[in-house]
């Protein structure tokens, strides 16, 4: 094979992306070593210093010791454990692999879910002598709770226990027992010496009676495909490219489903309709984008989206809610506190978001589900969480794009926690299909006809009556306003009240908006209540007399914010209704 | 394997660096992106391109200039800039270059800090950005397979390897407060054939220094060191012999050492890479100073 056919064969391969789990102990770092050193992915150079440094530090005698390599940094070298998520690459001839290499031990459970997060399939390592231990039990609950659906469990050092068939099979059977309470779609069995090289790449001489693949063989041609979401159209929009006023594309990566130009699509949260124009990318148009894919749609009508709305057909809706219950897995040192308003991220959305209640937490080891009020590091639990806005989404295990999420500590910016949300919907919000009312042709007529009816008279009667937008006496010393509307023995309606209500909270939010550098939709609800009563009642002027409150909400010290509105005229003036908003913004 | 809706590893790893920029464009009110002129920075430029199409680079592109570049490099980074119509900062140690500080008179260690990381730390300060892209990769090197993606630096740049943000699915912890800043890599998960096929398939131009052809160099420490001004020493420049050689990567002209090399197309560059017995960084001089040295530079805020 020459040189370019090569590279047009190394062009057409896909990715698999895969976790090991498992310990040193277990033989994880001289396994992916010789997945490495088989594929031919070390180079000279790095097997010198290997050697150089197995001899100076290492941990087995002068040999050579693998997991030198994979460790990466000073103070894992000095500790001689891998205490972080490690990504290494290797190639064969018929694919690409991303190996995520994860500690195995209970602390480091943050580390493995991390790097579970993105892998197709994962290996779970087991020693031949010890069987199937509390950690292979933790790491499979956690590789289910990821929702990686291809595992492989990897009965290592079988030359220490002869070869011997039985021994395997055994430790099969438990596993077996164990994994049919996790939902685990494709499960295959291997007996291998990682150290000797028994089944890695080459079926083993040493155990004829395993008649399966052996592990590369595996890795080579499990078919991941069909794992993405091909059904639910879901599209979170990440940015808005306008380069000149001709072309307003939508960019953002299909988080599942399919989309075509000419489809229907449905725009969320204001539930505007519109169809695909063009999916554009640099090298042209597409017929049809599908997840992964980065593109751009552009769409036939003139419609406002901004950053996280989310495009998806209307016949195929999400989920639309404040509240749902998630799988949460602990992240940060700082354990969990209720009364902390995090960020949540959410595809391309942030919002505020509230833990109300820990349903209850699970034990990663026995599986048993205890009852707790709040997390610790590495922890992992049921709870419902309350957002500041809507998000749009669905449960993890059908959609993983859309089904997950993090927590952000709000003062350190930690990842505080991550999400996957759980398919259990309220009764009230049942995924629903767009309700469409089709106007008929004929009504379509009508109302047309009536509108035009309407429009003359109303010209004719503002001749006659005179058009006034402030109060005033019509003939017969009666307050008048608008079109002849008399305020004194007719008033307004309640419904008209409550349009002009409407009409003065649009104007206090394009204000606020506006004063807060379009942050404003980012606080937190209360803070936005309590934001708009003060600008309603104050009017603009008066409003921006608060200016120490302004800062402090824009510095987000909510706290600090209650203090300065209590140092006011207008607190004293106000009487209950002060009160009541100054303790909303303190517990914000 | 193939079916309809599978797609090359390439398209995969494309797809998600673009989503990675677009993404940092969005929530960052002042972004760069770090330009260092190599192969991997071209990669990076034609991504940013194919993300914000039909539109131009939404942020600008920085080149620290150590001013002790190839000159083939700086030339090519002018022309690339001014036909593709690339906003760019050059920026530079003023201090240091007044003060003449160079790898042959101050030695590489001086040289790197304050040239590159000083400087570097300079221009993010200067223009007082929140994220810069980087053009590393995970494979490059053993600290980097444990970098984020989006990688949290301090206020004063630094990087704690052992508090980093978890980083999970494609959700991307963009929070930062005053002051502190993210370096995001876009191919942290490109491995150097990805992108050597990528420049191929993409017809994406590079300095010339990478494709072999014949060349003055000296040998130094067991490095092969272009000629490449008048600044190396009068003795040192005596021993120039001519050969047929090309650069791994591109950097400081004393600090970067060339290889023999017959290979002067991307073809024939990858051919000798996948029979080639060294890997790709040690080329650079700077690895070499001390166990876990490329950590030691990261902490402190060089790349």
């Amino acid at each position: 094979m020459d040189i370019k056919e090569f590279l047009d064969r190394d062009e057409q391969k896909d990715l698999l992306r895969f976790l090991t789990a498992g310990s040193v102990d277990d033989g994880k770092s001289t396994l992916i070593g010789r997945l490495l050193y088989d594929s031919k992915l070390l180079y000279e150079d790095q097997l010198a210093a290997l050697e150089r440094d197995s001899k100076r530090v290492g941990s087995v005698g002068g040999e050579i010791d693998y997991a030198l390599l994979l460790d990466g940094l000073q103070a894992e070298r000095e500790q001689g454990i891998t205490i972080d998520v490690a990504y290494r690459y290797f190639a064969t001839a018929k694919r690409k692999f991303i190996i995520a290499d994860t500690p195995g031990h209970e602390q480091y459970t943050r580390n493995m879910v991390t790097g579970a997060s993105t892998a197709n399939l994962a290996i779970v390592l087991v020693d031949a002598k010890s069987g199937v231990i509390n950690q292979t039990r933790r790491h499979t609950f956690l590789i289910s709770l990821l929702g990686i659906k291809h595992v492989i469990l990897a009965v290592n050092k079988m030359d220490l226990v002869d070869y011997e068939e039985s021994v395997f099979k055994d430790i099969c059977q438990e596993y077996r027992d164990f994994v049919t309470r996790l939902k685990i779609p494709d499960l295959h069995f291997i007996p291998l010496s990682a150290l000797k090289g028994d089944n890695v790449v080459e079926k083993s001489q040493n155990m004829e009676w395993y008649t399966g693949q052996p592990l590369l063989e595996i890795l080579e041609t499990v078919y991941i495909t069909s794992d993405r979401n091909f059904i639910d159209f879901r599209y979170p929009v990440q940015y808005v490219l306008r380069p000149d006023a001709d072309f307003r594309g939508f960019a953002g990566t299909v988080g599942s489903g399919v989309v075509r130009p000419g489809d229907d699509i449905l725009v969320l949260p204001s539930r505007k309709k519109t169809r695909v124009k063009a999916i554009s990318t640099n090298n042209g148009n597409l017929k049809e984008a599908f997840p992964p894919q980065s593109v751009a749609l552009t769409l036939e009508d003139e419609i406002d989206i901004s950053r996280g709305d989310m495009l998806v057909h209307p016949n195929n809706m999400p989920r639309m809610s404040r509240t749902f219950e998630a799988m949460l897995v602990w992240m940060d040192e700082k354990p969990m506190d209720k009364n902390t308003a995090f960020f949540l991220k959410h595809t391309t959305r942030i919002t505020r978001a509230t833990i109300d209640r820990i349903r209850y937490r699970t034990d990663v080891n026995t599986l048993r589900k205890n009852e707790a009020a709040s997390l610790a590091l590495n922890e992992i639990g049921r709870a419902t969480i309350t957002t500041g806005q809507q998000l749009f989404f669905d449960p993890y295990m059908k959609n993983h794009t859309t089904g997950s999420f993090i927590l952000i500590d709000p003062v350190t910016n930690f990842t505080a926690a991550v999400g996957m949300i759980i398919d259990r919907p309220a009764a009230d919000d049942e995924p629903k299909k767009e309700a469409r009312i089709e106007e008929t042709k004929s009504e379509r007529e009508d109302s047309n006809k009536e509108t035009a009816f309407r429009r003359i008279v109303a010209e004719q009667l503002i001749e006659h009556e005179g058009l006034k937008l402030k109060p005033y006496r019509c003939p017969a010393g009666k307050l008048t306003i608008g079109v002849g509307r008399n305020l004194e023995e007719r008033g307004i309606s309640e419904d008209e009240a409550l349009f002009l209500l409407n009409s003065d909270i649009s104007e206090c939010l394009e204000d606020l908006q506006k004063l807060f550098s379009n942050k404003f939709a980012s606080l937190p609800e209360s803070v936005q209540r309590v934001l708009v009563d003060m600008r309603f009642n104050l009017g603009a002027t008066g409003f921006r007399g608060f200016k120490k409150m302004i800062k402090a909400v824009k510095e987000e010290d909510f706290a600090q914010a209650a203090l300065e509105m209590q140092d006011s005229r207008w607190f004293q003036q106000v009487g209950n209704r002060g009160m009541k908003l100054v303790k909303m913004m303190a517990a914000s | 394997m193939q079916n309809r809706y599978s797609l090359s590893h390439l398209a995969e790893l494309e797809a998600e660096s673009i989503a990675i920029m677009r993404e940092v464009a969005a929530e960052f009110a002042n972004p760069v992106m770090l330009y260092s002129i190599g192969k991997d920075s071209s990669v990076m430029v034609r991504l940013a391109q194919k993300a914000f199409a039909p539109g131009k680079i939404p942020f600008p592109l920085m080149h620290i200039d150590s001013k002790w570049k190839f000159r083939e490099m700086i030339t090519f980074r002018d022309h690339f800039c001014h036909e593709h119509k690339i906003d760019l900062i050059v920026h530079f140690n003023e201090e240091g270059h007044r003060q003449e500080i160079g790898p042959f008179s101050h030695g590489s260690k001086v040289h790197t800090d304050v040239m590159k990381t000083q400087a570097l730390l300079g221009g993010l300060d200067k223009y007082g950005f929140d994220a810069a892209f980087g053009g590393a990769r995970r494979d490059e090197e053993k600290s980097r397979a444990k970098e984020r993606i989006f990688s949290f630096r301090d206020q004063f740049h630094q990087w704690d390897p052992k508090n980093q943000r978890p980083e999970l699915w494609s959700v991307y912890n963009t929070k930062v407060n005053q002051g502190e800043s993210i370096r995001v890599f876009p191919i942290s998960n490109w491995t150097e054939l990805d992108v050597w096929q990528y420049l191929r398939l993409e017809k994406i131009p590079i300095v010339p220094l990478y494709f072999a052809a014949e060349r003055e160099v000296v040998e130094q420490n067991g490095n092969l060191i272009l000629v490449d001004d008048e600044r190396m020493p009068a003795q040192l420049r005596e021993t120039a012999v001519k050969k047929m050689v090309r650069f791994r990567t591109l950097g400081c002209y004393p600090l970067t050492g060339a290889i023999e090399s017959e290979a002067d197309t991307i073809e024939k560059i990858v051919e000798e890479m996948m029979t080639v017995s060294k890997s790709e960084r040690t080329t650079r001089v700077i690895d070499f100073d001390q166990e876990g040295s490329m950590e030691q530079k990261k902490r402190e805020g060089y790349f």
